[in-house]
């Protein structure tokens, strides 16, 4: 057993020779830690990143006073990195993905002092813990106003002969079959809509929130199914920059891709998080209780729209974007308002859903509160609009309405 | 020296194959080679991210010693690696290309948890751990012995065959968890709440620890001291000379493509059961691929994969630590891993050949 000893000998040195190399590290105690399941390569963990420095630098942090994981799975290592951040001093630990959810709440049980935020999860309001939280933002409300861009540029272009069919039809690349996907592309479309009422949709899914590969594919085939314009919800530059090569506008996520896309980008709805992570993070510091379940909105300046780019946007986008915004705040124009869409229900689709004879919705049975059943337990219709993000932050809008037609199911 | 004056362009040396070389002379090398490493991926760190080197170095330690639930983990990542090359290391030997193991720990996996989500709850804990480690073991051996098959029976390529499965497994897992989603359409399972391996005293890590020690072990005295390791070691070297001393070689190979798929269903096991609770297509992580380079680093020899496999993870999670404190893109770290990667296999060269360097001949002229 010669070589063991060997072995055990070397295994000795790098412990000892670590632990003098940790004994001589000088750090700042962190403060606030972020967790994510990318880098910023994707557009969605970098509006993150970007959300939380910029947060950090308002309320005065220096670097080292908060962390930033990236590349962090959906199982178990979430919960060692949201460990490993209690353990160097967070006491604020934040984690961004949806699959990151049961093992952030692990984490909170095991941390009662240490207050855990997960965003886009749905389970705060039910499991009931101190300091456990769920966020979100009406991003529906702004899917709705890039859509108003979308469908203003469909009529620009039927206007100058070059639809590709007879119709106006957009092509949508989503990621997952589930309500936060659904919700988004209803609202872009019900925005598109608005404003060109002939319009039809085409979504197709890639199983992933990132996969180049796939969702260039997928915007490729929307293409060649004749879509005038390309919207998207998952996470890579690959929608984007497959519309640039073949000249077709698209209305981005997350930010801006107008570097990548000078000539076809319009414009992009995001998610500002930097003031919830602002309110949280402070409220933290300060030892005050906050928000349980928090929707952002345009008011909080957590839905935003990026600058349009003149170059591929109609005219007058912005004054219509600017007065559709100003209706929103008066309470004169919602999104899911059930008169402006109909829904057509069978065996396998939309069976929560209630009807009137024009198609229009009159009840709707949400599963607000998860389940393994996902059992249908909360009437969302109120005041004749479906009221997304109100029972909970994150959405769960997933109806199938007319004139939306989804090319697959995806399994990944 | 009759054609001096016909070769003016002599090369400045050849390389020749050494003799034996003393095991002082091979580590020497073997010092050299990492010290060269950690100068050269200074230098690059120094480019790229205009750190101090010895800074991101000590950074790299850190992230695996500075709380004794790092070092946990270090060791839990190494044991799981460990697992994986371990599973490898027997076809390898054989001579058998498995770049199946991402999709036979994954298949494991899926077994571990089918078990989990269907069963738990409905029968006892203590029978549904039985009926997990007997259904990770067969799935990950039948993902194996597929490929073994065809091998055995059309002589198929196995390197193309097991690395396509690793495709099929993925889809597989997509499908499932879709299919046991925790949300709708999400396509995350969540935290399976039974069949969790239990914990030894209050330490999350030291079952997977333990189990892979013992199997490290097992391994060995099956490859060195057992009838079948020295049938799989000559059929590995000459398939003509083990038919000639009446060793079969079909069943050679698929008996060890069965152990070698059971001990990837192991991990699996190990993944899901004692550490992720969960599924997802990316739970075996690339540890099926970092686990040939383990095995090959160690020269197949267990013991030594304990310290390839502690490098690798240090290596792994190091990196991590890197990414996180300076805020820099995880591609540098994975830069660096290989820069080091490549003069530790690099110097391997060293020890098996020598550059001998021509003198120049002064009478010619």
């Amino acid at each position: 057993m010669k070589s063991m000893k060997k072995i055990v000998a070397i295994v000795l040195a790098v412990v000892l020779v670590g632990a003098l190399f940790a004994g001589c590290s000088k750090k700042v105690t962190p403060v606030a830690g972020f967790i994510c399941l990318h880098d910023e390569n994707s557009t969605y963990d970098k509006n993150f990143i970007d959300s939380a420095k910029e947060a950090c630098k308002a309320l005065g942090l220096e670097e080292g006073q908060y962390l930033i994981k990236t590349n962090i799975n959906e199982d178990n290592s979430c919960y060692e990195a949201a460990k490993d951040l209690v353990d160097q001093g967070c006491k604020f630990v934040f984690a961004d993905s949806f699959g990151h959810e049961d093992y952030m709440i692990k984490a909170a049980k095991e941390f009662p002092e240490v207050q855990f935020a997960h965003a886009t999860g749905t389970q705060a309001h039910t499991v009931k813990l101190d300091n456990f939280h769920n966020a979100f933002a009406s991003i529906y409300e702004g899917r709705y106003l890039a859509g108003i861009a979308a469908g203003l540029k469909l009529n620009e272009i039927k206007e100058a002969g070059k639809l590709k069919g007879k119709t106006a039809k957009m092509g949508y690349v989503g990621a997952f079959t589930y309500a936060e996907v659904i919700s988004g592309y209803t609202s872009f479309y019900l925005g598109a809509k608005s404003v060109c009422p002939e319009v039809t949709m085409e979504v197709t899914f890639t199983g992933s929130w990132y996969d180049e590969t796939a969702e260039k594919e997928a915007a490729n085939k929307l293409i060649n199914n004749g879509c005038d314009l390309i919207s998207q919800h998952a996470d890579s530059m690959g929608a984007p920059t497959a519309c640039e090569t073949a000249g077709i506008p698209d209305v981005s996520y997350n930010g801006s891709t107008v570097s990548a896309c000078p000539n076809t980008f319009i414009v992009s709805s995001r998610i500002n998080w930097a003031p919830y992570f602002e309110y949280a993070i402070k409220a933290t510091q300060e030892g005050k209780a906050f928000d349980t379940d928090w929707t952002g909105s345009i008011d909080t300046e957590s839905v935003q729209l990026t600058e349009i780019n003149d170059k591929a946007a109609a005219k007058d986008t912005q004054a219509a974007i600017d007065a559709a915004k100003a209706e929103f705040a008066a309470g004169t124009r919602k999104v899911f308002d059930v008169n402006t869409f109909t829904v057509t229900i069978s065996k396998d689709k939309n069976v929560n859903a209630k009807i009137d004879k024009e198609g229009h919705l009159t009840s709707y049975m949400a599963d607000v509160d998860t389940d393994e059943n996902y059992t249908p337990d909360t009437e969302v219709i109120k005041d004749g609009e479906f009221a997304e993000s109100s029972f909970r932050s994150a959405p769960y809008f997933d109806i199938q309405i007319d004139g939306i037609e989804l090319l697959d199911v995806n399994f990944g | 020296m009759m054609n001096n004056e016909k070769k003016p362009k002599e090369p400045l040396f050849h390389i020749a194959k050494r003799p034996a070389i003393s095991w002082q002379k091979a580590w020497g090398i073997r010092v050299i080679a990492i010290l060269l490493a950690f100068l050269f991926s200074g230098l690059v760190i120094m480019m790229l991210t205009k750190q101090n080197p010895i800074s991101v170095y000590a950074t790299m330690f850190d992230g695996c010693f500075r709380t004794e639930a790092k070092f946990w983990q270090l060791l839990q990542e190494m044991a799981l690696l460990l697992c994986v090359s371990l599973a490898v290391t027997p076809a390898f030997k054989m001579h058998f290309w498995n770049i199946g193991a991402e999709g036979q720990v994954l298949i494991g996996g899926l077994a571990t948890a089918a078990c989990m989500i269907i069963l738990g709850g409905k029968i006892s804990n203590g029978l549904l751990l039985v009926v997990m480690i007997v259904a990770s073991i067969l799935a990950g051996a039948i993902w194996a012995l597929i490929p073994a098959i065809f091998k055995a029976r059309f002589n198929t390529n196995e390197t193309l065959f097991t690395l396509m499965m690793n495709y099929v497994a993925i889809q597989l897992v997509s499908y499932f968890a879709m299919v046991w989603e925790k949300t709708k359409g999400a396509g995350t399972v969540g935290e399976i709440s039974f069949g969790w391996l239990p914990r030894i005293g209050n330490n999350d890590y030291i079952l997977n620890i333990i189990v892979v020690l013992i199997l490290t072990v097992v391994l060995y005295i099956y490859l060195n001291k057992s009838k079948h390791g020295y049938e799989l070691t000559v059929v590995g070297e000459s398939e003509n000379t083990a038919r000639y001393i009446g060793i079969n070689v079909n069943k050679v190979i698929i008996r060890t493509m069965l152990l070698s798929g059971a001990l990837c269903g192991v991990a699996g096991l190990l993944i899901v059961g004692g550490k992720d609770h969960t599924i997802n297509s990316s739970i075996a992580g690339g540890r099926g691929f970092t686990a040939i380079m383990v095995s090959w680093l160690a020269k197949f020899n267990p013991f030594y994969m304990i310290a390839t496999a502690l490098l690798l993870a240090f290596m792994q999670k190091g990196a991590g630590e890197i990414s996180t404190v300076y805020g820099i893109d995880k591609a540098v770290s994975d830069i660096i891993t290989g820069i080091i990667l490549f003069f530790i296999i690099g110097c391997e060269f060293f020890i098996n050949y020598e550059l001998k360097f021509i003198k120049r001949h002064k009478e010619g002229e």
